[in-house]
């Protein structure tokens, strides 16, 4: 038999063998509060440690309460979810937390986020009963995330992200009892660690033990600067999100909002990134066209299969885990780094306005561009070509600040010319997004024919590996596809093994792509919310006009002006980049 | 943290030991053990190694090393002082006597003078209870010793006429 019965506050059900006590109230319901348990539904994803002990439930026969989220059903079983038994013993775990826990809810980061906040309010407690030492580390400050660990409650969870789903392995539990904490080896600091900055350990730590690093005062500054021209770009996966934070249902696309809002926040220009997600295509279209063609006219040392490169994590994790295969992903900058640094040049020379006097802020679903934008070679004589780079959420909180009523916005458009961009560019945000983007321009250079069909539904999904081939008139071209650090450490063992016969791979490092960055609303573990926002992207690349990068009118114009064309020296020197052997 | 350099053929040490548990992660306590028998203590440069040879993280293998106090980042002294803290020893003062050899020595537990000549620990019960409470350096017991001892213990060593025998190895 593989269904079990069973009775859950006097409501009888009938759920799958082998599901929790948790997931069966869930089917019918019941809320049973958690705070370790976090399980992102059909993407493989579960923290299950059974540390907390919130989500106690009193079964009949039994003498313990059980742990409803590691507790498996079993016939006949009858629940109550919220006897005074289970209820006290909730109240007592969750006091105890507290009683370790600094206070500072009213200026802390996570505030009207946090998991805990929400628990102490939703058990109504209004009194710690227990007064205990509490711990006092030193805070740790990395050019993108803080760890504030006195504020953890080792539910683990941005361990399991950091080990299981990304393999970086930097966080750990150390120490014992009262001491315990996650922290790096060695308690050293994130920015001497092997961290890639994703910040998957942020979007889960249901505390404000991790955060990102916070530059919306830095931005507030700029922007009350006379002597400075500030511009801005927004991400793709941004406008699928940023409703959330307003209270908007999660998917709501707010493109026209979203400009509005940045203009009415005082920043000069309101430009695009997808504008630079076309550019990146161009040149990383081109740089595969040029490496493919080399394999066909019997190259034996040209790199294939050529990997993507605007994932700043991804980056830094290359370059720490596979030095060795450092020279396969593409050179092409990231879309964030190519924006800034036509901004601070061809931008900037056209409005005739000096380096320095330029600032670019740019508006990412990520907590590794912060980092990305630090890189010195991102500089030129110490000046920045993105000079800060905020989070949707940090976003959200300034337009808070400037009083913008955000849902009566009305939609107004990007500026030119770094503001026009086209479907390829939106779909950047998601993964699969990227080589679909490439395929649509590779395709067309390659064969010199129009693509026979814009959408290529064998790349996407959410799964975490994918494989498709294409089919380039003729010449079939294996795609690759990981999403999620651990998915691509997979991919790079079999092409280190010879097992690969890819010619292109896309690497996102946040599970869904950049829709499910570190920097984003919080999910709260739940995935529909990642299903939602991809499918937005698809929604507002179904919607542009011009749908391949290619036919990008002012990419085409920046080339004529600027550039000459793609991988010319000039792009060399301000779309590409090198990497570095961080072992 | 200073970084030391793992001469050759401790790190090859190390390896041996590791493949003698087949590299596997789930060994990982069993490694430790057997490297810290080898070494005497498990510095962070050691720990790398442990975490390459068994496609682990360090952060996994410090995590380990500091859950168990068994396990020392610290090299030993060259008198290493241990003392029980078994029940027996216990409620006839041995906390006293730790306070004292602390103060003494102006260490914490697990920590080592800055001459190395002595490094503190505790240890669970010996087996000479009838002694309690025991203090051993190195391999010399020292019985029923009050906190107006140690002072004694301490000179004996630092002036050099300590028994050869009670060097650590
Ligand atoms: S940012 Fe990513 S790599 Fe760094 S500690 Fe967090 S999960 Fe691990
Ligand atoms: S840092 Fe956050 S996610 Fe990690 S164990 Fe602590 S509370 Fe949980
Ligand atoms: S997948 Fe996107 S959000 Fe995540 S680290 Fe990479 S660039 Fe940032
Ligand atoms: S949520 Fe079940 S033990 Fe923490």
């Amino acid at each position: 038999m593989d269904t079990v019965q069973l009775t859950i506050d006097n409501k009888p059900l009938v759920v799958k063998k082998g599901a929790t006590i948790l997931e069966a109230a869930k089917s019918i319901g019941v809320h049973i509060p958690t705070l370790c348990h976090m399980k992102l539904d059909d993407m493989n994803i579960e923290n299950k440690p059974g540390g907390c002990r919130v989500c106690v439930v009193e079964v009949e026969g039994r003498r313990n309460l059980a742990p409803a989220c590691c507790t498996e059903v079993a016939e006949g079983m009858v629940v109550h979810s919220h006897s005074i038994r289970a209820i006290n013993a909730r109240r007592t775990v969750v006091e105890l937390i507290l009683s370790d826990h600094p206070a500072d809810c009213l200026i802390c980061a996570k505030s009207g986020n946090c998991e805990l906040q929400d628990m102490a309010h939703h058990l109504g407690i209004r009194e710690i009963h227990y007064k205990g030492e509490q711990s006092t580390y030193r805070e740790d400050t990395s050019p993108a995330i803080i760890r504030d660990v006195d504020k953890c409650i080792m539910c683990r969870r941005c361990e399991m992200m950091c080990n299981e789903v990304q393999t970086v392995g930097v966080l750990s539990a150390i120490n014992r009892g009262f001491n315990s904490v996650v922290s790096p080896a060695f308690e050293m600091n994130l920015d001497h660690s092997v961290c890639t900055y994703c910040g998957q350990c942020v979007a889960v730590c249901p505390t404000g033990a991790l955060t990102e690093v916070n530059q919306t005062n830095n931005v507030v500054r700029a922007l009350s600067d006379p002597a400075k021209t500030v511009i801005v770009q927004t991400a793709p996966a941004v406008r699928a999100a940023l409703g959330e934070e307003f209270g908007m249902e999660p998917g709501t696309l707010v493109t026209g909002k979203l400009v509005s809002a940045l203009r009415s926040l005082g920043f000069d220009k309101v430009f695009d990134t997808d504008f630079a997600a076309d550019l990146t295509i161009m040149e990383e279209g081109t740089e595969l066209l040029n490496r493919l063609t080399k394999f066909l006219e019997g190259d034996k040392d040209v790199q294939l299969p050529i990997l993507t490169s605007c994932c700043p994590a991804w980056v830094k994790f290359f370059e720490h885990q596979f030095p060795q295969l450092k020279d396969i992903p593409s050179t092409a900058r990231s879309p964030q780094q190519m924006f800034g640094s036509i901004a601070k040049t061809y931008f900037a020379e056209k409005m005739g306005i000096k380096r320095e006097d330029l600032v670019v802020v740019s508006i990412m679903p990520c907590v590794a561009k912060k980092y990305e934008c630090g890189r010195d070679e991102f500089k030129v004589d110490g000046n920045p070509d993105v000079d800060y780079a905020l989070t949707t959420r940090e976003l959200a909180s300034l337009i808070k600040l400037a009083n913008i009523n955000f849902s009566r916005l009305s939609n107004e458009d990007f500026d030119q010319p770094l503001g026009e961009s086209t479907g390829a560019g939106v779909i950047f945000g998601t993964t699969g997004g990227v080589i679909e983007a490439a395929v649509r321009t590779a395709y067309e250079l390659y064969t010199k024919k129009p693509l026979p069909k814009i959408d290529f539904n064998e790349l996407r999904g959410m799964e975490g590996i994918r494989q498709a081939t294409i089919d380039f008139d003729g010449f079939p071209i294996n795609i690759g596809i990981a999403h999620g650090l651990g998915n691509a450490r997979e991919l790079l063992k079999r092409i280190e093994e010879g097992e690969s016969n890819f010619h292109a791979i896309e690497i996102m490092s946040c599970p869904g792509g950049c829709i499910g960055g570190g920097g984003q609303p919080y999910h709260h573990g739940n995935v529909d919310i990642l299903k939602k926002r991809q499918m937005a992207i698809y929604q507002e690349d179904g919607n542009k006009k011009i749908r391949k990068s290619h036919e990008n009118p002012y990419i085409i114009q920046l080339y004529e002006e600027f550039l000459g064309k793609p991988m010319s020296e000039k792009a060399h020197q301000l779309l590409h980049t090198e990497y570095f052997d961080r072992t | 943290m200073p970084k030391i350099k793992l001469a050759e053929n401790t790190v090859q040490q190390i390896k041996e030991v590791c493949a003698e548990f087949g590299n596997k992660e789930g060994e990982l306590i069993n490694v430790l053990h057997k490297v810290q028998n080898k070494l005497g203590y498990l510095p962070a440069e050691v720990q790398e190694v442990i975490a390459r040879e068994l496609k682990t993280s360090v952060a996994k293998v410090y995590g380990v090393v500091t859950f168990y106090s068994f396990f020392t980042m610290i090299p030993k002294g060259e008198f290493p002082i241990s003392i029980c803290m078994g029940t027996a020893c216990y409620v006839r003062g041995a906390e006293q006597v730790l306070s004292e050899f602390k103060r003494q020595l102006k260490v914490e537990v697990g920590e080592s003078t800055d001459d190395g000549k002595f490094s503190l620990n505790c240890l669970r019960c010996v087996g000479a209870c009838g002694l309690a409470p025991v203090v051993m350096v190195g391999e010399k017991v020292f019985g029923r010793v009050a906190p107006t001892q140690v002072v004694n213990i301490i000179k004996e060593y630092r002036e050099g006429c300590a028994s050869e025998n009670a060097k650590s190895a």
